[in-house]
């Protein structure tokens, strides 16, 4: 069968490019328009058929709403086809490569989703007999083995909600162990590499501690001169806070070293976990010298990221912070297991870190991924996320400028240099590859290196989809250095352009208010 | 392996184009006391799609299902009814698999969604500014006990004898880690006022809850206008997001701060996590606020769109002095929110809270009319206090054999308080009448 295709244009001729100004619906083909629920639903409408109420007296006792909440609602039509229209505005790991450095995107099995939605995982409660929620407890104590023999640590504290909840942890268990020690108030002082996420300075400080940098070296690695010259007179010091693979993608060569001269300091290790990835199945923390370790079950063991979360933050202990450990935990008794809920239990315990026993959906699916992949699946996560890595650094070498010599860990590193006298930035880069179909690396992140870009790609890449990817980052470096001006305004193809920050800082506008006209006028 | 694309010839070319003779090269500067020979001991091999599912659902057989039966347990986790569309929403691979929206241009969906749930948070709880989420109501309630301090530069934070006791347990964690005096009074089915006689000028902030831990409301007025005599914040708490389609706000009560948990709106009760913290306040104070916040602005065509914003206050940028180290918050839980919230409207919601009301009324009546049985709670919104003729732990473990799951005993929130014959019992729109009377009748057979 033939296509009839008299009179059918098969080229696209004049106004190829044109925007959504060309369209009356404000829609850009399949991008379709769409308002917020406030100037789209009506608080006439909902998406709820309930029952009727009885109309009996309130027993509130007069403690009444006097205004209404003048929510608007949708039908289930319009709110599916709301939610659906503006989740096309948004990038994610199931269209493409998510490069983000030291968030590892990888893949989401959709296996964990199904389990994690069992009746008896999502639909129990974490008050109801402990008698009827054994299966749940399992699941815990399951997780729990796995992430201690994973790190050949003999504890960990399965409560955290977060990476940085997960430090928190970790910091908490420190401090106790000095006050234990009687030397919580003398020893405040916690080293923090430059390159450190923000977030170990910012829990460091919420524990009542005192942050003092330590410089990296000129091979990305923990200064360790400027280590050692930190810790002359150590008796302030409570402990270190290092990221192993550290934030430039690099394994910390010295870490044993670090563990010790930190431990005959007087300090505990803490490691920040976030980039376990690149070493899962392969290497023990806990051979390293490490105290504390918080693992991002969001991260390493893929539950979904959410559009920022939730996450789960479980936080490996050595026998020397164990005893601090948060409560709840879960015990084993001649009836079977229970968790020890307070502190009169477990007097040691540095206390409670939120309601309840922690991110059991997060669990359940990061328990269903580790039992996939089992030790030899996860040593292979670990080495392909590796080679993946240094198979982009390989290819944009000669485009790039890396930012320190040598192989990479499960990310590259590039600074800005390539960049030199172009007038592009970072920035740019980051942008142009929007338009390339990519979400862009993470940018200016470390602070260490100038103008950072910082390349993750994970394991659950294929060949085929990190060459197409090289190939994309390599046509915008060199248009980068062919100085295209089309970059300094990238992107030109995505839902939005580049957005006014400032003016959003400026005058903050954090939620919708019905316009007035004086509002407008002033527009 | 089903979820590794790499082959065996992939990696053998690209171990080529890098110029490397084996993996281990990679991890050349690895320890040699900390090298394996192989994968790390003790532990099994990969399984099939199949193996693991068996395996993981009969571990979750192991579990009563809320929904297996007559279901009474609150205490800050609700059993609601969540329309199908919200589960659907949120598998949606665009909101599941995306990062924290820091690319506006391809993160608008988020980035929407969560202006609309700040502005659904505020209209709701009657606050002037909500942020995009915390973990939950108890890392919410000690952030604002922070805040507050940090807004007041004062020391001591008061917490009531009916705040939630994992909310004070989570609280005092935080607040004496940033040496901060954290005064709790007395368990106390019925005392939220009594914040007002412990209030002075070294006080940042009375905490007091609403419905409280055993159910009982309280307008928090009175006790906002004592504070503010000192000089101090009140913070309101509320676990029962739903208890605001009928009930006075924080807003109206003259709270500065108004946290809680929002669970009960799209979230399901998941054994207690992930769930999501809701977090308003004053807009005076919106610089101290921790947490992200989603702010309207244009790109540069003009056009509306939305960004995360006044990151100055944030770990990213501020490092030790930012107001909070929180940096992953709720999302997807945040979404599960707002969509259920845009389901029911206002409409929907008072409707939902009154079925809510109604059915805890119902609870109450039927428990009242069983020899043995005292309910302790005057006002209460889906949650009330009731006293037993015996010890709640027996009570609660002979419902169970009747297949009904009553509620918490006081004694496993206050251990040692002298609760030892009170239950907490919530009933939602899920409990049915048939229920309720299962539960008196079973009551009465136990007692």
């Amino acid at each position: 069968m033939t296509m009839n295709s008299t009179g059918r244009p098969t080229s696209i001729t004049a106004n190829g490019g044109a925007g959504t100004d060309m369209t009356v619906s404000g829609s850009k083909g399949l991008l379709q328009a769409e308002g917020l629920i406030f100037e789209i639903g009506s608080t006439d409408k909902t998406g709820v058929d309930l029952p009727k109420p009885k109309g009996a007296k309130s027993r509130l006792g007069g403690v009444t709403r006097s205004t209404s909440s003048g929510l608007p609602g949708l039908t289930e039509p319009e709110a599916v086809r709301h939610y659906v229209r503006l989740s096309q505005r948004n990038y994610a790991i199931d269209l493409g490569l998510f490069p983000l450095g030291s968030c590892t995107m990888k893949h989401n099995p959709r296996l964990n989703e199904k389990v994690a939605r069992l009746p008896g995982f999502a639909d129990v409660h974490p008050m109801q007999p402990q008698s009827t929620v054994q299966g749940a407890l399992e699941v815990i104590e399951e997780l729990a083995d796995w992430l201690m023999k994973l790190t050949n640590m003999p504890a960990v504290a399965m409560t955290p909600k977060a990476g940085a909840h997960g430090e928190l942890a970790g910091m908490l268990a420190i401090r106790a162990a000095l006050i234990a020690r009687g030397e919580g108030e003398k020893r405040k002082r916690v080293l923090v590499p430059v390159s450190a996420h923000g977030t170990n300075p910012a829990t460091a400080a919420q524990c009542g501690f005192i942050i003092d940098e330590i410089n990296a070296a000129p091979d990305g690695r923990v200064d360790l001169e400027d280590l050692k010259s930190k810790l002359v007179d150590s008796s302030d010091v409570a402990g270190i806070m290092l990221t192993n693979p550290n934030t430039c993608g690099l394994f910390e060569r010295d870490i044993k070293e670090i563990a010790d001269i930190i431990h005959a300091a007087g300090g505990y290790f803490y490691c920040d976990g976030a980039n376990f990835n690149a070493i899962v199945g392969r290497v023990r923390p806990g051979d390293l010298g490490v105290d504390a370790m918080h693992i991002n079950l969001h991260k390493t063991f893929s539950t979904p990221h959410g559009g920022g979360g939730p996450g789960s933050g479980p936080t490996v202990l050595s026998a020397a912070l164990a005893p601090y450990a948060p409560v709840p935990f879960i015990t084993k008794t001649a009836d079977g297991l229970r968790f020890v809920e307070h502190h009169d239990e477990a007097p040691n315990s540095f206390g409670r870190m939120c309601a309840f026993h922690g991110q059991m959906g997060m669990f359940t699916r990061a328990l269903a991924y580790i039992l996939s992949h089992g030790a030899d699946g996860l040593k292979q996560v670990a080495e392909d996320a590796v080679l993946n890595a240094n198979y982009i650094l390989a290819r944009l070498k000669p485009l790039m400028s890396p930012a320190f010599e040598g192989y990479c860990m499960h990310e590259a590193l590039f600074s800005d240099a390539f960049l030199k006298d172009t007038g592009v930035e970072t920035i740019d880069i980051a942008k142009g590859l929007i338009d390339e179909g990519y979400h862009p690396m993470t940018m200016y992140f470390p602070l260490v290196v100038h103008g950072a870009m910082l390349i993750e790609p994970t394991e659950t890449e294929s060949k085929a989809e990190l060459d197409r990817f090289c190939d994309a980052l390599a046509s915008i470096a060199r248009r980068a250095v062919q100085k295209d001006p089309s970059l300094k305004t990238a992107p030109h193809l995505a839902p939005a352009r580049r957005l006014d920050e400032t003016r959003a800082a400026r005058s903050p506008r954090l939620k919708w208010t019905p316009e007035t006209p004086t509002m407008k006028a002033a527009e | 392996m089903r979820y590794l694309p790499l082959t065996a010839d992939d990696r053998a070319d690209m171990m080529k184009t890098i110029g490397a003779k084996s993996v281990d090269d990679f991890y050349g500067d690895v320890p040699a006391s900390a090298r394996l020979n192989g994968p790390v001991p003790g532990l099994p091999n990969f399984q099939g799609e199949l193996e693991v599912e068996r395996h993981m659902a009969k571990l979750s057989k192991k579990n009563r299902a809320a929904s297996d039966g007559p279901f009474f347990v609150g205490c800050g986790a609700y059993k609601h009814h969540i329309p199908a569309s919200v589960d659907h929403i949120i598998q949606r691979s665009e909101f599941l698999t995306t990062y924290t929206p820091y690319q506006p241009e391809i993160a608008q969906g988020t980035l929407q969604t969560m202006f609309e749930f700040q502005t659904q948070v505020a209209a709701l709880t009657g606050m002037e500014v909500a942020n995009a989420s915390m973990y939950d109501g108890s890392t919410a309630c000690a952030e604002a006990a922070v805040m507050a301090c940090r807004v007041t530069k004062r020391n001591t934070v008061v917490l009531s004898g009916g705040l939630h006791p994992h909310y004070a347990d989570t609280t005092r964690t935080l607040c004496e880690a940033a040496g901060i005096k954290v005064i709790q009074l007395a368990p106390a089915i019925d005392g939220e006022l009594e914040l007002s006689k412990a209030v002075d000028d070294t006080v940042a902030c009375v905490i007091g809850q609403t419905p409280n831990v055993f159910g009982t409301v309280t307008d928090l007025t009175p006790v906002g206008d004592a504070a503010h005599a000192k000089g101090a914040l009140l913070v309101t708490v509320f676990t029962e997001i739903v208890s605001l389609g009928l009930m006075k706000t924080p807003g109206e009560m003259g709270a500065d701060i108004a946290v809680g948990e929002g669970q009960s709106i799209g979230v399901p009760l998941g054994f207690g996590g992930p769930y999501v913290g809701l977090f308003t306040c004053k807009s005076k104070f919106m610089r101290q606020m921790p947490g992200r916040l989603c702010g309207e602005t244009v790109d540069a065509d003009g056009k509306r769109g939305f960004v995360l914003t006044l990151s100055t206050r944030e770990q990213h940028i501020r490092r030790d002095k930012a107001t909070s180290n929180i940096c992953t918050n709720s999302g997807l839980c945040m979404l599960a929110f707002t969509a259920h919230m845009t389901l029911l409207g206002d409409k929907g919601l008072t409707q939902l809270a009154t079925l809510n009301h109604e059915a805890a009324c119902d609870l109450a009546d039927a428990l009242d009319g069983v020899k043995g049985v005292k309910v302790l709670t005057s006002r209460y919104f889906n949650e009330i206090a009731f006293e037993t003729s015996k010890p709640a732990d027996q009570v609660l473990a002979a419902l169970e054999k009747h297949d009904v799951i009553g509620g918490v005993r006081a004694s496993r929130l206050f251990p040692g308080a002298g609760m030892d014959n009170v239950i907490v019992a919530a009933a939602t729109e899920c409990a049915t009448a048939e229920d309720i009377a299962a539960y008196a009748q079973a009551i009465a057979k136990v007692l």
